[in-house]
């Protein structure tokens, strides 16, 4: 994985510098809040409900031991022994002090690890595909153009005052696990005759008015790459709506004008900045390639394939193959492009608990198991969970007899117990709803039914407001809280993907109370139970009957 | 152009000046005059300007107000690099909403002087333009990036 | 009756006003009436106090100080999923007070 030298450190330490300074005049009074919160918010510092909140980046989801074992330190050290790992591969500290909080930066900056640019109307952490650089159907390992673009976006002096927030996904597989066209610039890295370039999407986004980007370059050569990205965002910077916050996004820019009329501007602007020359120099992307460099894999030989393990720990009681490691090996394990070897997801997810929470222990357990077993990487799924990317089958009844031992070994990926929930109410100034009670409500009560496995990949998210951070737009059933005359109150949609199906959801009809949407979540699963054919998930049920089945049986 | 005498800052308005010529002398006109007016030496931008109607008139100005009404507004960086690669060499002056941590960008930008509406700490000042040592970008002020460094023959 | 909250400016914690300063407990809150906007700007220029704002408030039938709005009860208590963290109160409310 990427390693800093000596410029990106003093890059890092430079803005640990700057933020002590600001916090210092702000403590000082040499800056009001209104002046000091777009400071703050571009290296990740929240107020919210309870306190100061820290969101952390992890570059395109890639850590290693140490990373993660400092993570654990920073819980302990200046929070509350936890942290929550987030769809856009971020973790939050929901307690740190102003105080503290350049220290804590200062911490993070000896491990190679920042907040730079986690909020603000700036570029944010720039996500990825979290099997990348492991997935058996990759084109290219993603994350070096991701990382190129983290060092572009870092800093940018034009682009720091946006019109508003501004994600970006990159990712290099037909599969879209990064949810590339929900993000205001989706890349694709693409092989045409054998030449790498990008495939840019723009204008996609969840929030209030959620859209999916559209398609506006097909291929733009990679020693391009950044030139057209400049492009898009100085369009972006220069006419993005600022006269209304809820209008500010690219994708009512790109809606509004259309998306033929941001095109022809993004490369009116592309061939001017072609001229200036902004794009770095190629051998800057092929020195960060090397980083990214394929670990030493053993030969298969020294490995086994899946059946092989079967065979192996099938006869094991003490490894239950029917519901304890066999279901986690047939669930939360990925093809890697490596025989013998899987990418084994880390749920953040027990039944009951808080999606996306882990305690500093059990963070130093990942972190362990990452240096035993996996070349010292780690990676932060988008769908609040962790992954050991490259694991030798054989390894894998060592790695599971750790995890279920730090209660991390729930076998629900992509499963309806595998639920994307915003803090809520619970911790979030914005939020109108609580989020996490209903997720650990509905996995709890799916895990004691045992219905789960029968339901197959359900995937449930839930937002505690319009602001969509926990995708409910992009549930196969999405959730979201409103407050209903002071009283929470949640809307039921059915039929959306953040995958490369991607759909945006549609409300079922009128809200429900808390004890009525558990409910109505289990009606919709009956529903699906009852019309589904042979191998369809409930999103391939749902788009075959319509609303109307659902409908009938939440409101007839 | 009686309403035009307001608009613009005046010299003593200008905190910092990272040039060795004499600042201009003249009220700034706003850029719909340029258009109509040929013999302004000096304009003021706005947020909703468009920098690139300026561009037959460049080698004429002398002087290219920024206004930051709001701080929060970016426009104006937009704005000054455009000016910047059209190959504009007179004062770019950055106005209004001028805070202590936009100093740096703005420089980077293409701004080469500063009127703040409230005068700014000179030390804090002073260290917020020495902030990066280094940068990422190439932008407006030439600096060979870190990329370029990394890949020096 | 209407009571003043915001966050301590260095640590962070929800604090409230007692009359003279400001309290983590809700219950200590008192009315200030007509004086809010005064107190609040006051409090905040004196960085006393970090994002303050009034809201409405009833002593209920236990005798506790009971905020309007569900939001300003989480922000009394702490987050109702992690009760291990809840604010050291005097708060003898249970967590049913909060919905």
């Amino acid at each position: 994985m990427y390693r800093y030298d000596s410029y990106d450190q003093a890059m890092v330490d430079a803005r640990v510098a700057e933020f002590r300074d600001q916090a210092r005049r702000r403590l000082e009074g040499k800056l009001t809040e209104d002046q000091f919160k777009p400071l703050r918010l571009t290296n990740g510092l929240y107020l919210q409900l309870h306190a100061y909140m820290l969101r952390v980046a992890i570059p395109y989801g890639t850590l290693d031991s140490r990373q993660m074992a400092m993570l654990a330190t920073i819980a302990d050290k200046y929070d509350r022994g936890y942290g929550h790992f987030t769809t856009r591969q971020n973790i939050q500290y929901n307690w740190i002090k102003l105080e503290d909080c350049a220290d804590a930066l200062a911490d993070l900056a000896t491990v190679e690890m920042h907040a730079i640019q986690t909020s603000g109307n700036c570029i944010r952490n720039i996500s990825s595909d979290h099997f990348a650089g492991a997935a058996a159907d990759e084109v290219v390992d993603p994350r070096p153009y991701a990382e190129l673009m983290r060092q572009w976006s870092s800093f940018h002096p034009e682009f720091t005052y946006l019109p508003r927030k501004f994600k970006i996904a990159v990712i290099a597989s037909e599969k879209d696990r990064a949810a590339m066209r929900l993000h205001d610039i989706g890349v694709r890295i693409v092989k045409r005759d054998g030449e790498v370039g990008a495939q840019f999407y723009a204008g996609g986004g969840m929030g209030r008015t959620p859209m999916v980007a559209p398609l506006i370059r097909d291929f733009v050569p990679i020693d391009q790459f950044i030139t057209y990205a400049e492009a898009c965002l100085r369009v972006y910077n220069r006419y993005g709506r600022r006269d209304n916050k809820y209008k500010a996004r690219i994708k009512i820019l790109v809606h509004e004008l259309g998306a033929a009329e941001y095109i022809r501007q993004v490369e009116e602007e592309f061939a001017h900045l072609l001229s200036v020359g902004v794009e770095p120099p190629r051998e800057e992307l092929a020195r960060i390639a090397e980083y990214f460099a394929l670990p030493p894999f053993r030969h298969p030989s020294e490995s086994w394939d899946l059946e092989q393990l079967q065979s192996k720990v099938a006869g094991d009681p003490s490894f239950r193959w029917d519901d304890g490691f066999g279901q986690w090996v047939r669930q939360n394990t990925h093809p890697h492009k490596a025989p013998g070897y899987v990418s084994a997801v880390i749920s953040l997810k027990p039944a009951g608990g808080i999606p996306g929470d882990a305690t500093s222990d059990q963070m130093r357990v990942v972190a362990r198991l990452a240096k035993e077993y996996s070349f010292d990487e780690l990676r932060v799924m988008h769908t609040q969970n962790l992954l050991l990317p490259h694991v030798r089958i054989a390894d894998l009844p060592a790695v599971w007899a750790a995890l279920d031992a730090a209660g991390l070994g729930s076998a629900n990926m992509d499963t309806i117990e595998d639920i994307i929930a915003c803090p809520g109410l619970d911790y979030c100034s914005l939020a109108n709803a609580r989020s996490i009670p209903l997720a650990q409500r509905i996995s709890e009560r799916f895990a004691q039914s045992g219905r789960t496995e029968l339901v197959g990949e359900l995937k449930l998210k839930i937002s505690g407001c319009i602001n969509a951070c926990g995708h409910h737009h992009a549930g196969h059933i999405g959730i979201l809280g409103v407050d209903k005359k002071g009283k929470e109150n949640f809307q039921l949609s059915l039929g959306g993907s953040e995958a490369e199906d991607v759909s945006l959801a549609k409300i079922t009809g009128p809200g429900f109370d808390e004890d009525g949407v558990i409910a109505a979540v289990e009606t919709v699963t009956e529903v699906y139970l009852a019309s589904r054919t042979e191998g369809e998930r409930f999103l391939d049920t749902y788009r075959r009957i319509g609303m109307e089945p659902f409908k009938e049986a939440l409101y007839g | 152009m009686g309403d035009t005498q307001n608009l613009g800052t005046s010299p003593d308005e200008v905190q910092f000046r990272f040039r060795d010529d004499e600042p201009v002398d003249h009220a700034a006109v706003t850029v719909d005059s340029v258009l109509d007016q040929t013999n302004a030496a000096a304009v003021r931008i706005e947020p909703g300007d468009d920098a690139r109607l300026l561009l037959p008139f460049l080698d004429r100005l002398a002087l290219v107000e920024v206004n930051f009404p709001v701080f929060g507004d970016g426009r104006g960086y937009s704005a000054a690099r455009i000016l910047r690669e059209a190959g504009y060499t007179g004062e770019l002056r950055a106005v209004g909403a001028v805070l202590i941590d936009l100093l740096s960008h703005m420089r980077r930008c293409g701004f080469d002087s500063f009127a703040p509406d409230k005068r700014l700490d000179e030390e804090d000042a002073a260290r917020a333009f020495a902030t990066w040592a280094n940068v990422y970008q190439r932008a407006a002020d030439r600096r060979a990036t870190i990329a370029d460094k990394r890949h020096e023959a | 009756m209407k009571i003043l909250t915001g966050n301590d400016l260095r640590s962070g914690a929800v604090t409230w006003w007692n009359g003279t300063g400001w309290s983590l407990f809700v219950d200590d809150a008192v009315d200030v009436g007509e004086e809010a906007e005064e107190i609040l700007a006051r409090e905040e220029a004196a960085r006393r106090v970090n994002a303050p704002y009034a809201c409405q408030a009833t002593i209920d039938a236990a005798g506790h100080v009971r905020p309007a709005h569900i939001k300003d009860r989480v922000r009394a208590l702490g987050p109702t999923v992690r009760r291990d963290l809840a604010v050291p109160t005097a708060q003898k409310t249970g967590w049913d007070w909060v919905i």
